[in-house]
């Protein structure tokens, strides 16, 4: 499935990887393996792809240890891949203020090191995990998905982490799991937007999906991009990303996941609920009520260039997940 | 009229106060400092611009009131003319660097978007009071300009109420700017306002 979708989603040539590292790459991934092939591999294969001007940053030992074993390109976007500084410095993270800005500002408060997730409900192995021994368990991969902000902005993001599904397995759900529940770490004294009085949303920041959404190839925990560790302002030091549907979906530092039976009240709807759906999938036919959702501006832009071009239904992905919403009325199921 | 040279002075100050935003931002978005949506971070800051300065405008009066200091009223139409100039470059922005001169796109706004309607609506009084800002206008409007240009609060209504539909999560600023427009509004109350004036004596004879 993974396979299919990678070769669905990539060409020969792209912007971030040069044609013969990524040709080398499919050959590993084609099955061949072992130390043989390692040897063969040029350097930025096992290096990762460098991308310009990224700040650098040393994650946590588990973290750097296991980026050796990364694959890289696992998913590709025919895109250009939007700049680092503007990927860490144009944020929606409320938890640090509400201005696009006071994430890069003010995330640096945030403690990442030592982080656990809670695992509970309906799972043969509830608990508290170190998020090391959530994601270890699983090589990295990386992955560079199309992010379509609800604000009608987008950007292409390359993406260090593992497979939804891989946790969940790992969880044993019970048959009565059919969504799943995540929640954001609620702490004022580190997330000063928590603390404002004028704050509409109310906190932990809540999300969710249904269990065959969280169960895609396509979803997936991010715990690195850019090669590197996720700053703290893109939601680390775990996150969720679900490309097909709009950005505050894939909510950010993460403190648990939750397997439940029925649908959970996920923050934007609470809030206003005709303006954004639970299932909140990119889909340039339904409006958002104080905006048109048919285009979306790809960042950067410049001033008499404002890079407007159409938004794709399920930002893309279509092939891929549109089939979990057969015979659903998608206006009504916004 | 000859103008005294200490308000001619006091003018040009506030001629070139008004320009210091428009030009920092302009700055900003040269020097490739205003990230990377500069369309947005100019409509942005030039909406805001233009309610801090209609506010600002209309505190005009109770500050002449409070300290019948004249230059007040010397600088009330060129920051009423400033308010306009930032709200209009502030749609400009809006057509331009958002929608990208798609006028299908903008027709389709201003039947659908209550609060395109609502800005669109407040600009057009502001542009109805800028044209008849001149003395020319004055005289010919008479009696009915004074009635005209209390359109101003509805301008400020609809303004307050433009800036609070797009408000997604944190209703911080807009409170702040709505609760200094309701005070310059309670400043008005014909109770409140007769007593500006002997409010100021006291403050300036406590001061001596």
């Amino acid at each position: 499935m993974l396979i299919r979708s990678r070769n669905r989603h990539s060409i020969g040539e792209n912007d971030v990887t040069p044609e013969s590292v990524y040709l080398s790459r499919r050959t590993f991934l084609g099955g061949v393996a072992g130390i043989g092939l390692a040897a063969s591999l040029p350097r930025a294969a096992l290096a990762g792809p460098d991308y310009d001007d990224v700040t650098k940053a040393k994650g946590p030992e588990w973290f750097e240890a296991h980026l050796s074993d990364t694959r890289w390109n696992a998913v590709t976007a025919e895109e250009k891949i939007t700049p680092f500084d503007d990927a860490t410095h144009y944020n929606n993270f409320y938890e640090f203020g509400s201005n696009k800005s006071d994430p890069a500002r003010y995330a640096g408060q945030l403690n990442t090191v030592p982080w656990s997730v809670t695992i509970d409900g309906e799972v043969g192995k509830p608990g508290q995990y170190a998020l090391e021994n959530l994601i270890t368990p699983s090589r990295f991969e990386e992955r560079i998905y199309r992010l379509r902000c609800v604000e009608a902005w987008s950007m292409v993001i390359p993406w260090l982490g593992i497979p939804l599904a891989d946790v969940i397995k790992r969880a044993e759900p019970t048959g009565k799991a059919k969504y799943v529940r995540f929640e954001t770490l609620e702490h004022p004294k580190q997330m000063p937007g928590q603390a404002s009085r004028f704050g509409l949303i109310e906190w932990p920041y809540r999300e969710g999906l249904r269990m065959d959404e969280a169960m895609h190839p396509l979803a997936f925990l991010a715990v690195g991009m850019y090669g590197r560790v996720l700053p703290n302002q893109n939601g680390a030091p775990l996150r969720l990303v679900v490309p097909w549907k709009y950005g505050f979906k894939s909510i950010k530092s993460i403190v648990r996941i939750s397997l439940v039976e029925s649908q959970p009240e996920t923050s934007w709807h609470m809030l206003a609920p005709d303006e954004y759906g639970f299932y909140a999938n990119v889909n340039p036919d339904v409006d958002h009520p104080r905006w048109s959702q048919a285009t979306e501006r790809r960042l950067p832009n410049s001033l008499f260039n404002p890079n407007v071009i159409d938004t794709q239904p399920f930002n893309g992905y279509a092939e891929d997940v549109a089939g979990l919403y057969q015979g659903m009325d998608l206006r009504k199921f916004y | 009229m000859a103008q005294p040279r200490h308000i001619l002075v006091w003018r040009l100050l506030v001629f070139v106060a008004a320009l210091v935003p428009l030009s920092w931002w302009m700055f900003h978005v040269a020097i490739g400092a205003a990230g990377p949506e500069p369309g947005r971070y100019l409509l942005l800051n030039l909406g805001q611009g233009a309610l801090f300065l209609l506010l600002c405008t209309l505190s005009l009066t109770p500050l002449m009131r409070l300290t019948r200091w004249k230059g007040f009223s010397a600088i009330r139409r060129q920051l009423g003319l400033w308010t306009f100039s930032y709200a209009l470059l502030h749609m400009l922005s809006y057509l331009l660097f958002i929608l990208g001169l798609n006028w299908t796109a903008l027709g389709e706004d201003l039947q659908k978007r209550p609060y395109v309607i609502v800005g669109a609506l407040a600009l057009v009084i502001l542009l109805a009071l800028a044209v008849t800002s001149n003395r020319y206008a004055m005289r010919r409007l008479g009696k009915r300009w004074k009635p005209l240009h209390k359109w101003i609060y509805a301008a400020l209504g609809l303004v307050l109420l433009h800036f609070l539909w797009v408000v997604r999560a944190d209703l911080a600023e807009w409170s702040t700017y709505a609760a200094v427009a309701l005070g310059l509004m309670l400043l008005r109350l014909p109770g409140i306002a007769q007593r500006l004036p002997r409010l100021g004596e006291r403050l300036k004879r406590a001061r001596v």
